[in-house]
């Protein structure tokens, strides 16, 4: 490479505006051939936007793209396929009813043309995936493949299309540990071969071990670029979020009394996610945290535990007392609820503040003889808006007004308030959340888990389902791997090290895993 | 271009968007009159005239409304908690049939019955008709995921087949020369005049209470609450705890109890008995009626009030002007379409890419 090259990609003053909200102000970037360019930003600081404006799908309301040297036309998809940019989405677009083979050539192939060179398609495939260790079976179907696996489909699908500079977009969020230091391996040889990355994630780890420079996002604009190597993590976070971030902090307290028992092999079962053995008990005052590959039944285990759905076999007791899978029975039992889909299922985003406030009891203590108890409705919902410090619409706004860490605020203060103005009146016994930072913002994930540690530290057993290694890791003390509907034995969590968690997310068995 | 969504739609906005939609309906069918031939400004004039002009337009158009409010209610309702009744039409036949069955059926033979007792009977036969011709869909769909669109549509139709039946059959009225009319309903049973020397009967006053209780039921109840829960988000009401499946079941029992006892009301105040042109469409009407108020019972009255102008000016107006009374179903169409767009925009906005 000479000096006179043009860089890889080069983005000068890209704005995007979505009515009045600024996604993108102004952003001016290069990425140099063979570099590793990390966007490092909170969730809403423009990455995303940033990214679909690269690849065609939104069109910039000003500022120019430059690809090799070559200005990229604005909106149009193909054109920025043709020119060498592949994505591999958060969500992944594959075809689940194909095969590898074919979920990769698809849309490479000539729409009219009788004549399809499989063969020859086939032998590209396997030396492109030969070539950057990308292991996988060709015939095998994309619905049979393990997440790891469909990312590296993904991958090879760029691969295949001649990508020359690849976008990743939060590709860590779905692995365990180990696919991630597979996936780490595979971008080394991919820089090797003269690609250019751009890696977009929140997690700065990551970020400080496998970027060449990274480019800091917040509220639409570049705050900063700085080079990976002697980067200074702490002052990274306070770029990213534009303060000092206080940590959660876990106060020492006494571990109580057996709250919640799931015994008899409980299993259970919700559209495709399936629940086949979670056996555990949880104590009054501990933070339970389940870790796992998404798709292994969390779901299911959570809805069993926030009584939507009835054990198929097993019984679930809570205090005691087996509970009868009704919502109402739950919350009256003082279980608090936090799903993990906040907007779909945590509130009635058309409702009001108010509204959403009551949704778990309306009818008792917020009604008499059928008809709403609208002020004391009221009062209640702004003692939560108070207390948990919701910000950005008032009462009667519709909670789709609200970002997602204010919502997260309201639903969890909601469910650790039980109906009581007084704090002093309620306290949950078991709190069962579910994914609870998702997509929050690391102010409001500091807030979350602080909420939870008081809770625990007044006694409130916490079960914490989470997708987010790392969130499991530093509030729980007790970590229990769940995979294929299956929960191993919860261990303190000094008991666990990341590799061996790692190994349960992926299925292997304990006792194998402590023989390696 | 590409529909856009607006982070806030304005109050202002959505109590705006029928009277905007109403307003393109009227320009569009301008175009129609004017290729009809006739003068436009006579025609709107004289369709004015025809439905709200007078003491007896007035009278007719009130009378032509209670019907369509019940309608309009009924579908309201059932929309609001995402249950898409298209049945209306069919309940209100059921409610038709099941009110002469008990009011008219058994007249001479048998014990008589006092007024005071047959007649709350009667309106709650019409009602169960109506409820269980819903019900049986609402049920399909909560339990096996059947589309209630396409079931509540095609009963329409099984129950006019059956109401043709039971008019040539077990219903027949003796005396009626052949036609297919059922028995009329008992003298004693019929709604009084509300107005004298007019055909406005006290069936306005029972769809005009009805609506403003269903106001207050919407707005301030628990049933209410998780009526509108469960319309809003199932998923959310369902984790909050609200019965999904009750709740649905509860809303199928009141919309078509509405559309039936529609029918009970049409046949005691108007016709006095059963014919299978009793309904102009007063359940499709419904829809429209049910979409112009925003699905709001208070904003039912209103837009029934309007339509049924609509529908009996242009009546008046075609015997003035060589434009067919066809021109209201076209605006009644248009109103509906134009209408949907409206809420569209209120909730979207167009972006050029």
């Amino acid at each position: 490479m000479t000096a006179a090259d043009p860089p890889a990609l080069r983005l000068a003053g890209i704005s995007k505006r979505f009515g009045g909200i600024v996604a993108n102000d102004g952003i001016s970037l290069t990425l140099g051939r063979g570099e590793v360019l990390a966007l490092l930003g909170e969730n809403g600081a423009g990455k995303s936007t940033l990214v679909s404006i690269l690849f065609g799908h939104y069109v910039a309301d000003a500022g120019t793209v430059e690809v090799f040297g070559r200005p990229l036309p604005p909106g149009v998809p193909s054109a920025a396929l043709a020119a060498g940019i592949g994505i591999v989405h958060q969500h992944f677009t594959l075809a689940d009813n194909l095969t590898v083979h074919d979920n990769v050539v698809l849309g490479t192939e000539r729409l009219w043309s009788l004549r399809s060179d499989r063969a020859g398609a086939r032998t590209r495939l396997l030396a492109t995936a030969a070539k950057f260790g990308l292991r996988v079976d060709p015939d095998a179907r994309v619905g049979t493949l393990s997440v790891g696996q469909r990312q590296r489909v993904e991958i090879l699908k760029a691969l295949y299309r001649d990508a020359r500079i690849l976008i990743l977009d939060e590709p860590t969020s779905v692995l365990t540990p180990q696919e991630a230091a597979a996936l780490f391996a595979t971008l080394s040889k991919l820089v090797a071969d003269g690609l250019s990355i751009i890696f977009i994630s929140h997690k700065l780890p990551e970020v400080l071990r496998v970027s060449d420079r990274i480019a800091v996002l917040r509220a639409g604009k570049l705050v900063a670029t700085v080079d990976s190597a002697g980067a200074d993590g702490a002052r990274l976070a306070e770029l990213m979020v534009g303060r000092a971030v206080r940590r959660p902090v876990a106060r020492d307290h006494a571990r109580g009394d057996t709250v919640c028992v799931l015994t008899g092999a409980p299993a259970a079962r919700v559209d495709g996610d399936a629940l086949v053995d979670v056996s555990l008990s949880l104590r009054s005052g501990e933070i339970v945290g389940i870790a796992g590959v998404s798709g292994n039944g969390q779901e299911a285990l959570a809805e069993l535990l926030s009584g939507l759905v009835a054990a198929t076999r097993g019984t679930v007791r809570v205090a005691g007392r087996a509970l009868s899978p009704d919502p109402r029975n739950w919350t009256a039992a003082a279980v608090a609820r936090v799903p993990a889909d906040r907007f779909a299922v945590g509130v009635v985003a058309d409702f009001s503040l108010w509204e959403n406030a009551i949704a778990e009891r309306y009818r008792n203590p917020f009604s008499i003889g059928g008809v709403l108890r609208r002020p004391a409705a009221r009062r209640y919902a702004q003692a939560i808006v108070d207390r948990f410090d919701v910000r950005g619409a008032g009462l009667d706004a519709p909670a789709r007004a609200l970002s997602g860490g204010n919502l997260q605020k309201l639903i969890l203060g909601r469910a650790l308030t039980g109906g009581f103005l007084d704090p002093a009146d309620f306290e949950p016994v078991l709190i069962v959340v579910s994914q609870p930072t998702w997509g929050l913002d690391v102010g409001a994930v500091a807030d979350v888990h602080q909420r939870l540690l008081d809770a625990s530290a007044r006694g409130a057993a916490v079960l914490l389902i989470s997708d987010d290694l790392d969130e499991v890791l530093a509030v729980s003390d007790r970590i229990a791997v769940i995979h294929a509907g299956r929960l191993t034995d919860a261990r303190p969590a000094a008991a666990w090290t990341r590799a061996e968690i790692g190994l349960a997310m992926a299925g292997t068995p304990q006792e194998a895993a402590r023989a390696a | 271009m590409r529909l856009e969504a607006r982070e806030h739609y304005s109050r202002v906005a959505l109590v705006a968007a029928p009277f905007a939609a109403i307003a393109f309906t009227l320009v569009v069918t301008m175009l129609l009159v004017a290729w009809a031939g006739a003068p436009i400004g006579r025609t709107y004039a004289l369709m004015f005239a025809g439905g709200f002009g007078s003491r007896f337009a007035w009278s007719e158009t009130l009378t032509r409304a209670t019907p369509l409010i019940l309608t309009g209610l009924s579908v309201a309702i059932a929309f609001r908690a995402r249950l898409w009744n298209i049945g209306a039409e069919g309940q209100l036949y059921a409610g038709a049939l099941a009110a002469v069955a008990v009011g008219g059926l058994h007249g001479g033979s048998g014990p008589e019955i006092p007024a005071s007792l047959l007649f709350p009977a009667m309106l709650a036969a019409s009602v169960v008709a109506g409820a269980v011709l819903l019900l049986l869909p609402t049920l399909l769909r909560t339990r096996f995921g059947v589309d209630e669109v396409v079931t509540t549509l095609l009963l329409n139709f099984i129950v006019l087949l059956f109401v043709s039946m039971m008019l040539d059959g077990p219903m027949k009225d003796p005396t009626a020369l052949g036609w297919p009319q059922s028995v009329a309903l008992r003298d004693d049973l019929q709604l009084d005049k509300l107005i004298p020397r007019t055909r406005v009967h006290t069936g306005l006053v029972y769809a005009v209470v009805l609506a403003a209780a269903l106001a207050f039921v919407l707005r301030a109840t628990t049933f209410g609450f998780g009526m509108r829960a469960v319309g809003a988000s199932a998923r959310a009401a369902a984790f909050a705890g609200i019965p999904v499946g009750r709740t649905m079941a509860l809303v199928a029992v009141l919309s078509g109890g509405l559309a039936g006892l529609a029918g009970a009301i049409e046949v005691a105040g108007r016709t006095g008995y059963v014919t299978l042109d009793m309904s102009p469409g007063y359940g499709y009407t419904g829809i429209v009626i049910a979409m112009l108020a925003g699905l709001n019972p208070l904003g039912v009255v209103a837009a029934a009030t309007f339509i049924a102008g609509v529908l009996v000016g242009s009546d008046s107006m075609s015997r003035g002007v060589s434009v067919p009374t066809y021109i209201a179903d076209v605006i009644v169409a248009v109103s509906l379409v134009s209408m949907l767009v409206a809420t569209l925009f209120v909730r979207y906005r167009l972006r050029r890419r």
